[in-house]
């Protein structure tokens, strides 16, 4: 009898612990997966980011709590065609998209039933997160603010002082032993005369072979550092910023809208180049919005005219990289994990797109020189990581260190 | 290794040195148009003023030009396609068809446009190999004179009226009971055959005739009077020890099929495989086969007969009564055949039924049937039917026929009766051509309704009985073409489009309920075996009368110049004779480009005191040649025999093929109703003028030294070194390898990757697809036949043949016996197929002449070349012990007036080839082999994306990519595993070499020795 009791007591406790285990799992299910907020995230600025935001109003309507307001059965249809639910005659959806404008929001009905609980996810996490707080934003690509190197200009101009204080002191001096000397004029003898009467003569100092040969020599230096110089800025088309056929603004775009750059320029993280993008991309959100804010109506009647046209737009070439260089997005986006700006400077601020930096080869090969192999979980690296840290090299492996620079990596 | 016939002459005046040549020879450049007027009057001369305002006015405008950057627009898609991703290529499997010519094929998209084709391994049939002919075919593509419309007597139309005057006439013809032909090459496509089928329901006085331009007739003829099966066998190559070959150049263009790549399994060798086919080759002209071949025994035309007589007789119990002849190679063929019976095949390429009976004896008897050749599973590359072709040319000719459709067949340039065709084509009432240009047919016909590129098509083929294949556009229709199949079907009142015809008839006759889907990105499908049939044990044979047919055409008596016409593998038939590529494509054995020329012996030359490159007229009876072609003197050429390559000559190919070389299908003859290839008894009359051959053969080559190491199979198996030459320097201390002494730090250390190659040659048979397939890739520009002749070919991959005496077997290896002892031409030199590209040296030679570091070495092995700050010295070509450094001596781009035949870079159409990831090099540099560094950088970064390491295989180079052999692989030296360093290190170490190792510039790329059966 006992060891069916002591049988029995061990059965009731680990029932009693998997039953623990059973209801801390459920209490783990009511906390958001991260792995769903995480895939929503992704859907999230894929698809909704263009119009949405969770804490502020944008082209659409804030989405904070939007599943407190209504249900997910609900946003799901919405979602999929929000058309179909107006037209139902729901009157949540009317009233949503009378306030709006009228422009309905585009659908998307590729959209699984897990992928809209996953952006539901991601938004709910955001919406009990609060809104972001405006924190120091490390910009990587900040256009580095011009160090002048004041120490060096202060030196300069003590020197210069200096130098100024020396020559009076010394003009000074020069007049004093003069007057001198002119006094005692008597017991001088004819040659000490000459020298003490003789006059500063700027003709003859000017005439001297000695001044002729130093000014020419200045004045070649100078032209040949000009020539120089300006030789090695030929090509380079740092900070141009032609007129486009369409006044686009990156600011309201990629800033203002916060816009991910991959949502137009389709190819930056998987293609050699970045892609403008094409015009149906535009219309995504065009469709509806007919008017900008900075220039009207006129901008994005362009963008539909070629739309509806056919006529495609011309854009003028902002980045030119010679024939010569290959340069691929990819390999610098989605492989090094660089930023958009460290090249293309701070695109969100900029009205019209400029040239951020010089693309010259010294500017690529610098570049190359300085930054780390992002190697983090990277198995290509491996070798190359074991092959870095038996080297006498010491520090981080720099891109140069598993030929960055290697002509070839560019030329071909 | 001594190059045979060089020719030190540039031209005939340097022959003959002429005082005029003397003078200009003194003078490097001509004299400049200002030059020129200063000679005239000496006031009028420029003075030192001129000069100078001349040079302010450059100076200033290059000022001017080089500040202000042009303003560039970029264009995006309006409507980007999903699949497109600019910059990201795009794959698809389709089919490459000409006439039968075949391949499963891989085509690479770039924003749309078709730019390089690669094997598609999925493939059965082909394995994954291409051709020089199928790489070049993306070409043909952006060929400017292909028609933009459809044509109606010469003169641009519109479908609709030209449908509308066709339906009506060709039901008018019917009613009245008019006959109606639709003329063809080999059409390979089921479903074509349907719809001709549905054409033919339509208009049921319709015939359908099949011709091929280079026939195999006799073959199937053969089969129906031995085995009641009028077919051609599917022969493996891989499952024979001895192969015998009667003139068919089976590795290169016999009957289509892609025999290299089974031939060549079997000649593969390493430390665990020591044993190897051998192949026979009797043949009169040095083919790629013959020079391939183990034994090759050169024999007059006149005597193919009495040969495969011979060896009938010598085989089998039974004899035929023909004259013998004695031969010590077909003693030894007899043999070996008698020892492998049942894993050996016997082929010829003739057109004589006879022969083809004999040949299928002699496999019965051997009981190969069954084995190495397959009744049950035929191939339908060649269904023409010669005896058919020719009674259309009567009935032409006689007016009977009221209405022809030519489709993919041009037999006014290709037929023996060209002429009885051009001239009956006048009394028809109807012609149609689907030409895609207006050739030499279809300029004679009233309509031309020009079919799309094979690239633009939807369409499938059945290259063997039971494997289908599917074509699928890469690309929109360029022009307004309209695919043939669905111009027929129009004809016939079905509106359907081709692709959902052809999409039902796969659902319902092909694909037993599998994935359309699947077929279509595979491109292929093959299914379940299709037939058990048993191999045939017995034949039907009359001996007697083979034996009569034998007699009366073959004979050793005859006296006169046999005359063999055969195929390029670069030109074949001449469809593509408008494909600058081909045509600059070096022939294989001769080098010879941009002409066809009669080849003769040393000998006959010699007898007849007729230079190389002096023309000469050809008459076969009553039937002479148009034009006058020079004369090459051909190493290995059999006495009595001469021959001549067909496909060249076209008169209305377009800019580039016209007008090359004279068109030997003219030489063609009908007897017994077959086309035959060869003539005896050719006159052959010198003019007394010169034409000079554009050949490559003594560029770039290298005299006297061990290039080429190789061995028989017999030392090789004795020791695996046989036939290596190990160089020794000798120091203070003795004699040392090159690689002990050193001036050079090693300096260059690769940590990563160390990319390399291993080249076979004893797989490596010459082809020439590997030339192609780099030009493709790497934007190789085409310089025409006069740069040619001035040594200035762009190729960054040439293929090397060397001619060596038949040596004794122990002498194999021993090169440096004295100047003249392989100077002087043989009647039957060995051949051996080198391809030499840039051997990425360790240690370059050309690295260190740089004055400007333009050509470096990367940390993976590389040796580069920067072209942009290349200044053009030329010192590093001068120091490259390979010479395999190419200079660009024109800018051959965007230069029309002067390189009109590089179309690839000087027409809007022809640039679209060009491959976006690589330069167009400019007028003043250097280039060479890059070892395909774009497609390794691509590699890298996809592994990199894909955080992983790189595996074996996954990064290819073009020239390996396209060898149907196998003979390149490529890969990482790093990597143990790889398979480039299981060749060089494991499996074949001991065969490995680097060319030149003497000099220890060490070079990345190695070679295998070749081994010879004998």
């Amino acid at each position: 009898m006992s060891k069916t009791s002591i049988s029995n007591l061990v059965s009731r406790l680990s029932l009693l612990i998997i039953l623990s285990f059973f209801f801390t799992t459920v209490r783990a299910d009511n906390a958001p997966d991260p792995g769903l907020v995480s895939k929503g995230e992704v859907l999230f600025k894929e698809n909704c980011k263009t119009c949405h935001a969770v804490h502020t109003q944008e082209v659409g309507p804030a989405l904070k709590d939007v599943t407190k307001r209504r249900d997910v059965k609900w946003l799901s249809a919405w979602i999929r065609n929000s058309s179909q639910v107006i037209a139902s005659g729901d009157k949540y959806a009317n009233d949503l998209y009378n306030k709006f404008g009228k422009s309905p929001m585009t659908s998307f009905s590729s959209f699984k039933d897990d992928e809209i609980k996953a952006v539901l996810a991601y938004i709910d996490a955001e919406s009990v997160k609060g809104p972001e707080k405006k924190e120091e934003k490390v910009v990587i690509g900040e256009p580095p603010v011009e160090k002048v190197d004041t120490t060096s200009t202060i030196i300069l101009i003590l020197v210069v002082v200096v130098l100024i204080l020396v020559l009076t002191t010394l003009i000074v001096f020069l007049s004093v032993i003069k007057r001198f000397l002119k006094d005692k004029e008597a017991t001088l003898t004819e040659a000490d005369k000459e020298l003490v009467n003789q006059k500063f003569d700027l003709v003859a100092v000017v005439k001297s072979k000695m001044f002729i040969t130093i000014v020419s020599l200045l004045f070649v230096t100078i032209a040949v550092r000009a020539c120089w110089l300006g030789a090695l800025s030929i090509g380079v088309e740092q900070n141009y910023e032609p007129v486009q056929p369409i006044p686009f603004s990156h600011k309201q775009h990629a800033g203002e809208m916060k816009i991910n750059c991959n949502y137009c320029h389709t190819g930056a993280y998987k293609s050699k180049q970045a892609n403008i993008p094409s015009v149906n991309i535009c219309m995504n959100c065009h469709t509806h919005v007919k008017e900008g804010p900075r220039f009207g109506a006129e901008g994005i009647a362009k963008v539909v005219k070629a739309y509806e046209t056919g006529a495609p737009i011309k854009w003028v070439r902002v980045h030119n990289l010679p024939d010569l260089a290959y340069f691929n997005h990819s390999q610098h986006t989605t492989v090094a994990g660089i930023e958009c700006q460290k090249c293309h400077g701070p695109i969100e601020e900029m009205e019209v797109v400029r040239q951020h930096s010089p693309l010259t080869m010294g500017w690529c090969i610098n570049c190359h020189r300085e930054t780390a192999v992002n190697s983090k979980d990277n198995a290509y690296y491996d070798k190359l990581l074991k092959v870095h840290a038996d080297s006498k090299k010491k520090g981080e492996m720099k891109a140069e260190d598993i030929g960055a620079i290697d002509c070839s990596k560019c030329h071909y | 290794m001594k190059e045979k016939n060089k020719v030190f002459w540039k031209g005939v005046e340097e022959l003959h040195n002429e005082p005029e040549f003397i003078k200009n020879n003194l003078n490097e450049f001509p004299e400049s148009v200002l030059a020129k007027g200063a000679a005239a009057s000496d006031e009028s001369a420029p003075d030192r003023r001129d000069f100078l305002k001349l040079v302010g006015f450059s100076v200033a405008a290059a000022t001017l030009a080089a500040c202000e950057a042009p303003v560039k627009k970029a264009i995006p898609y309006l409507n980007k396609p999903e699949e497109i991703e600019p910059g990201i290529a795009n794959w698809y499997a389709t089919t490459y068809t000409e006439g039968g010519d075949y391949a499963s094929i891989l085509v690479k998209t770039r924003e749309g446009r078709p730019i390089k084709i690669e094997g598609n391994k999925l493939s059965s049939v082909t394995g994954g190999a291409t051709s020089a002919r199928v790489q070049a075919s993306v070409l043909s593509l952006y060929d400017t004179e292909r028609l933009k419309g459809v044509q109606v007597a010469g003169k641009a139309s519109s479908w609709e009226v030209a449908d509308a005057a066709i339906v009506d006439r060709l039901s008018k013809i019917s009613q009245e009971g008019g006959a109606i032909r639709i003329v063809s090459s080999t059409i390979l496509s089921p479903t074509t055959w349907k719809a001709i089928a549905e054409f033919k329901s339509k208009y049921p006085t319709t015939e359908h005739v099949v011709y091929d331009a280079i026939s195999s007739s006799a073959i199937s003829k053969a089969n129906a009077a031995s085995f009641g099966k009028a077919v051609i066998p599917s022969y493996r190559f891989d499952k024979a020890d001895t192969i015998v070959s009667f003139g068919a150049d089976f590795l290169c263009t016999w009957g289509a099929g892609d025999y290299s790549t089974d031939f060549s399994k079997n000649r593969k060798l390493n430390k665990n495989k020591k044993t190897m086919n051998r192949l026979y080759a009797f043949e009169s002209s040095l083919s790629l086969t013959g020079s391939n071949a183990d034994f090759r025994a050169p024999i007059k035309l006149s005597q193919e007969g009495l040969f495969v007589a011979e060896l009938y007789n010598r085989l089998t119990s039974s004899r035929i009564n023909t004259e013998a002849v004695k031969n010590d190679i077909l003693d030894k063929a007899v043999t070996d055949l008698l020892a492998s019976k049942g894993k050996s095949i016997v082929v010829s390429g003739s057109n004589d039924v006879n022969i083809q009976i004999l040949i299928n004896e002699i496999n019965l008897a051997l009981g190969n049937y069954g084995s190495t050749i397959d009744l049950s599973t035929p191939v339908n590359y060649r269904l023409g039917d010669d005896e058919k072709m020719n009674q259309f040319v009567d009935d032409l000719k006689g007016g009977k026929v009221a209405a022809v459709i030519f489709y993919a067949a041009n037999p006014a340039y290709d037929h023996p009766r060209a002429e009885d065709i051009k001239a009956g084509l006048k009394q028809t009432k109807l012609s149609i051509s689907f030409a895609d240009r207006a050739d030499e047919t279809a300029s004679l016909v009233e309509y031309i309704a020009p079919d799309h590129h094979y690239l633009e098509s939807w369409n499938d083929a059945e290259p063997k009985a039971g494997f289908y294949s599917l074509a699928q556009p890469t690309i929109a229709p360029l022009f307004k073409t309209r695919q043939a199949q669905e111009s027929l079907l129009k004809w016939s009142g079905n509106n359907a489009d081709y692709y959902t015809y052809l999409k039902n008839n796969w659902a319902s006759s092909i694909l037993n309920g599998v994935s359309w889907d699947k077929a279509l990105h595979d491109g292929v499908y093959e299914g379940a075996s299709t037939s058990s049939e048993a191999a045939p044990s017995s034949s039907s044979f009359n001996g007697a009368d083979v034996a009569a047919g034998i007699s009366k055409v073959y004979t050793s008596a005859a006296k006169g110049i046999d005359l063999k016409l055969y195929e390029k593998v670069g030109i074949g038939s001449g469809v593509q004779a408008n494909n600058p590529w081909l045509q600059e494509l070096p022939d294989p054995i001769s080098k010879a480009t941009w002409d066809n020329y009669l080849a003769v012996s040393k000998k006959y030359a010699d007898d007849n005191k007729l230079e190389e490159g002096a023309l000469v007229k050809i008459k076969v009876g009553n039937k002479e040649l148009a034009k006058a072609v020079p004369v090459l003197i051909q190493p290995g050429q059999a006495q009595g025999t001469a021959s001549l390559a067909l496909g060249y000559g076209r008169e209305k190919a377009g800019k580039v093929g016209t007008g090359v070389g004279a068109n030997a299908f003219a030489l063609t003859t009908v007897q017994n109703g077959l086309v035959q290839y060869s003539a005896f008894n050719v006159t052959i009359t010198p003019t007394g003028e010169f034409s000079k051959i554009a050949q490559t053969q003594t560029h770039h080559t290298i005299m006297n030294r061990p290039i080429v190491q190789d061995a028989t199979l017999k030392e090789y198996q004795a020791n695996p070194t046989a036939g290596r030459f190990f160089p020794t320097v000798t120091t203070p201390d003795g004699k040392v390898a090159p690689a002990k002494v050193d001036i050079w730090k090693d300096q260059h250390v690769q940590p990563n990757h160390k990319w390399g190659m291993s080249i076979d040659l004893n797989t490596c048979l010459g082809c020439g697809a590997c030339v192609i397939a780099c030009q493709a890739e790497n934007n190789v520009p085409v310089v025409g036949k006069r740069e040619v002749i001035n040594r200035r070919e762009m190729h960054w991959i040439r293929i090397d043949r060397y001619y060596s005496s038949a040596a004794e077997p122990k002498e194999t290896g021993v090169y440096f016996k004295g100047e003249g002892d392989l100077e002087m031409p043989e009647e039957n030199p060995q051949v051996t197929f080198q391809p030499m590209m840039c051997q990425h040296c360790n240690h370059a030679p050309c690295e260190s002449v740089c004055p400007v570091a333009a050509t470096t070495h990367s940390t993976e092995g590389l040796n580069q070349m920067t072209y942009n700050r290349c200044v053009g010295t030329r010192y590093c070509a001068n120091n490259c012990p390979y010479k395999v450094r190419r200079f660009n001596w024109f800018k051959y781009f965007d230069n029309e007036e002067v390189f009109d035949k590089n179309t690839s870079m000087n027409t809007a159409l022809g640039r679209m080839v060009l491959n976006p990831d690589v330069t167009v090099r400019s007028r003043g540099v250097m280039e060479k082999c890059s070892m395909c560094v774009q497609r390794i950088q691509e590699g890298k970064l996809t592994a990199k994306k894909e955080k992983r390491k790189i595996k074996d295989g996954e990064i290819n180079i073009a020239c390996a990519a396209a060898c149907a052999t196998g003979a390149i692989t490529f890969g990482d030296q790093n990597d143990p595993e790889s398979q480039v360093s299981l060749e060089n290190d494991d499996l074949n170490k001991d065969r490995a070499y680097a060319v030149l190792e003497e000099l220890n510039v060490q070079p990345n790329v190695f070679y295998l020795t070749k081994i010879r059966n004998i």
